[in-house]
């Protein structure tokens, strides 16, 4: 009970000082909301009227504090673009990203983690040596240039897919998921590359500790004693990998958005950067913010879980 | 626990394997338009429509997809004269103070309600009012009210004579009994709105009835794609994600499949190394005649885009017929000695170094920079080329005026010489060059107020020798337009300002 009202404070304490420092930055770049709406046809009379309409004359600590208040009571106010309210703006990008974040998961462990064991086990062989070069490589390319690759291959080549033809999930579902598979292989590779290796490296470490020796006394197979004993503790280190993968997945692929031409939460935010949508910018980054805590307190509790010696610690 | 970890494992390749191959199949589908299908064209646009309410409409990308949704009562043609569109006829008193309008009979609004007198009357107040119009207040404050005379009748009458006034006329006409045109847009344009997603898309569906059978929509659907990444555009346009680019990069021209016909034509506004004319050293009217000689405007389009664009020598466009003088072009023509003895005579016998700010969404402005900076340094001038986000640009440069030298293309908002002329008038609002000349002033002065139409024409002209005389900027040039249309459509036209007419297009057979 401790540990849960110490981690919601500490929440809690990020978000207040993650908002304090956005607000503060919005000063330190030029430009604002006004400056952006008005681009050319902009007077210094019709800037002022502007920035009141907006509140933006109003001080910072006062800008701040309405700004707090309204969130506090969830109301994330009102998009100065779009001039409908950030919920719901956001209630459309969101899912997106979450999606792509899904696929990019599931598909980041099928590979990695066969990949990962096979090679441990077979560690030394032909196929072992393949493998870890491809790996080597896979986690060369940015995914930039593989989404770009991937684009070129799957659809110009084989046709499978239109790029840039995102299908909004409200008008055909499986249209949009299986146009996500394609950018998700791109954020999946590299990081399937790095589980991989990961866990190979994990594996074969533990394989040299005194208790695999002592299981294989007992007279157990190789896979007996990799299933039901190394893999267990091994898989620990890689489980920290993949609960910030997650969460990087879920805070949205900025360039894989932008290189596949999907609307979701990174694509809204660079566009909303540059539009100084503020109200915006600032529920991305929240959302961002609450993404990654939860699933490190996931990644908290699953150690727990798996290995108990943590929680007495704790 | 025991083998948990690994039956996860399975689990979730099985999955992935499995959910992955269904998928590829159905992806196939999607938004893309290949094939036959010519009731729907996906158009692509780089920018984000930022309202769909004309009032508050401001940036040229969302005007030109307004034009679709709403007309106005007068209505531009390809090659700029205005013609009847909700006014069917109208006349201008001979001092150019009152515009009488005759209402078309029968022109009906996207909601089915007809198009009345009183609608005409709240379209124009309400541009005029500051709370709910936007960048067209500055022009119809010029109203100082509108009768409505009878039923098929309104007088708009001005508070000072302008016989330049119509151009501002094409601005939709919107019902009155309409409240939030943003969220719910309703005209009286080819096509109606259907949605909207932010970042996504706008879409369009041709309207029935429509007032003018000949300029009625021939395609049902129109799908305003956002695009914002231009470098996958080949890629999008050959993959069948869009059938119409009309802002398409020199660069990408090769890309593009031979399923599309690319039409040529100008961007409509005037590109040019943008001078502070109150800063040091280009206060002074011989430093800026240097730089002109040295800057060759060939060599540029030459390396900007093929060798293609039109070269201008004033704040005005090729598509200004009445008002475009090619000849000021030849104004500076390149003369390395000349510039070199104009620097020397201004006291920078050993050149200066300057600082061109530019915009980094524009790639062409700031390859300009660079054949800019090379050619200045043939003179001794040192350029520092600075690239700068769009919005600081517009807060740093344009509104506040802080820079010494800048590239950008500027373009008109009407169809008129003012919105080309008048920002050159030394107390003008948006004079971000703080360009100041008396002679300019009193010329400007006299044409705003003349009521011929030689005689006006003519004093314009005096005004765009004078920014070329007293070489307010370095003009470059009007820059090439490339717009790329699948071949399953055809009649794609140019505008002489920023319009696209999707209602022209058909399908090719």
């Amino acid at each position: 009970m401790r540990y849960i009202l110490k981690k919601i404070a500490s929440t809690l304490i990020t978000l207040l000082v993650v908002s304090v420092v956005l607000f503060m930055s919005f000063q330190l770049i030029s430009g604002d909301p006004a400056t952006r709406m008005l681009g050319t046809s902009a007077t210094p009379e019709r800037l002022e009227a502007l920035r009141a309409e907006l509140g933006l004359d109003k001080p910072l600590i006062i800008q701040y504090l309405s700004w707090l208040q309204a969130f506090v009571r969830g109301d994330l106010g009102t998009s100065y673009v779009y001039k409908q309210s950030v919920a719901g703006l956001l209630a459309t990008k969101v899912p997106v990203t979450l999606w792509l974040a899904g696929i990019s998961f599931v598909l980041m462990c099928a590979l990695a983690l066969p990949a990962g064991v096979y090679t441990a086990k077979h560690a030394g062989s032909p196929t072992d040596r393949v493998l870890m070069v491809a790996n080597q490589v896979i986690m060369a390319i940015p995914p930039f240039f593989s989404g770009i690759l991937i684009s070129w291959l799957f659809g110009m080549v084989l046709r499978l897919f239109s790029p840039g033809g995102f299908v909004s999930y409200e008008r055909s579902f499986w249209g949009f998921v299986g146009y996500l598979v394609f950018p998700a292989i791109a954020i999946a590779l590299p990081r399937a590359a790095q589980v991989a290796k990961l866990l190979r490296g994990s594996i074969l470490e533990e394989a040299g500790k005194n208790y695999t020796r002592t299981a294989y006394s007992r007279g157990n197979t190789t896979s007996g004693v990799l299933y039901g004993h190394v893999l267990k503790n091994a898989f620990l280190p890689v489980l920290t990998f993949l609960g910030m993968s997650l969460a990087n997945m879920l805070a949205g692929s900025l360039v894989v958005e932008r290189v596949f031409g999907i609307p979701g939460i990174s694509t809204t935010l660079l566009s909303s950067i540059g539009n100084r949508d503020y109200p915006v910018v600032l529920a991305i980054v929240m959302w961002i913010a609450v993404v990654i805590i939860v699933i490190n307190l996931i990644v908290d509790i699953l150690y727990r879980v798996l290995d108990p010696r943590i929680a007495e610690e704790g | 626990m025991r083998n948990k970890t690994l039956r996860l494992g399975l689990l979730s390749l099985a999955l992935a394997l499995v959910t992955s191959f269904a998928l590829v199949g159905c992806g196939k589908g999607g938004s893309t338009n290949a094939g036959g299908d010519t009731s729907t064209i996906i158009v692509g646009t780089t920018q984000d429509i930022d309202s769909m309410d004309p009032a508050t409409a401001e940036s040229a990308a969302t005007r030109e997809i307004l034009f679709n949704v709403y007309d106005g009562l007068v209505k531009p043609d390809t090659e700029g004269n205005l013609q009847p569109a909700v006014a069917s006829d109208w006349t201008i008193s001979p001092d150019g103070s009152v515009y009488s309008f005759t209402l078309r009979e029968g022109v009906k609004f996207h909601d089915g309600t007809d198009v009345t007198a009183e609608d005409v009357k709240y379209s124009i107040e309400r541009y005029r009012d500051s709370k709910t119009g936007g960048s067209l207040v500055s022009a119809f404050e010029a109203v100082d009210h509108v009768d409505i005379v009878d039923d098929t009748h309104v007088d708009v009458v001005l508070s000072e004579p302008n016989t330049d006034f119509l151009a501002y006329f094409m601005i939709g006409i919107t019902p009155a009994h309409v409240d939030d045109l943003d969220a719910n847009p309703v005209g009286c344009g080819p096509y109606r709105y259907v949605s909207r997603s932010p970042l996504e898309n706008v879409v369009l569906e041709k309207f029935d009835d429509y007032w003018d059978p000949e300029g009625a929509a021939h395609i049902q659907n129109v799908i305003f794609k956002i695009t914002t990444n231009t470098d996958s555009i080949g890629m999008e346009l050959s993959g069948g994600s869009i059938d119409l680019f009309y802002r398409l990069p020199e660069t990408q021209l090769d890309q593009v499949s031979n399923d599309f016909t690319i039409y040529e034509g100008t961007m409509n506004l005037v590109q040019a190394l943008y001078l502070n004319n109150s800063v040091k050293p280009f206060d002074d009217v011989r430093v800026r005649q240097a730089l002109a000689y040295a800057i060759d405007p060939q060599q540029i389009m030459d390396y900007v885009s093929g060798g293609k664009g039109v070269p201008v020598g004033s704040s005005m466009y090729p598509a200004f017929e009445k008002y475009f003088m090619p000849e000021l072009s030849d104004t500076y023509a390149q003369n390395l000695d000349k510039a070199r003895e104009l620097l020397a005579e201004a006291g920078y016998k050993d050149g200066f170094t300057f600082t061109i700010q530019v915009s980094s969404a524009h790639p062409q402005h700031i390859e300009t920079c660079e054949v800019i900076k090379e050619q200045l340094a043939a003179i001794g001038v040192t350029a520092n080329i600075q690239e700068i986000e769009w919005n600081s640009w517009l807060s740093d440069v344009y509104t506040g005026r802080n820079f010494e030298a800048t590239v950008v293309g500027l373009d008109a908002s009407a169809l008129n010489a003012p919105s080309m002329l008048s920002r050159f008038t030394s107390t003008a609002g948006n004079n971000f060059i703080n360009f100041s000349s008396s002679a300019y002033d009193d010329t400007y002065a006299k044409a705003y107020a003349a009521t011929d139409e030689a005689e006006k024409t003519e004093l314009y002209k005096q005004c765009e020798q004078i920014l070329a005389d007293e070489c307010a900027s370095v003009y470059i040039q009007d820059l090439p337009s490339f717009v790329a249309l699948n071949k399953r459509f055809t009649g794609y036209e140019f505008y002489p300002l920023y319009a696209q007419n999707i209602a022209t297009i058909r399908p090719a057979e």
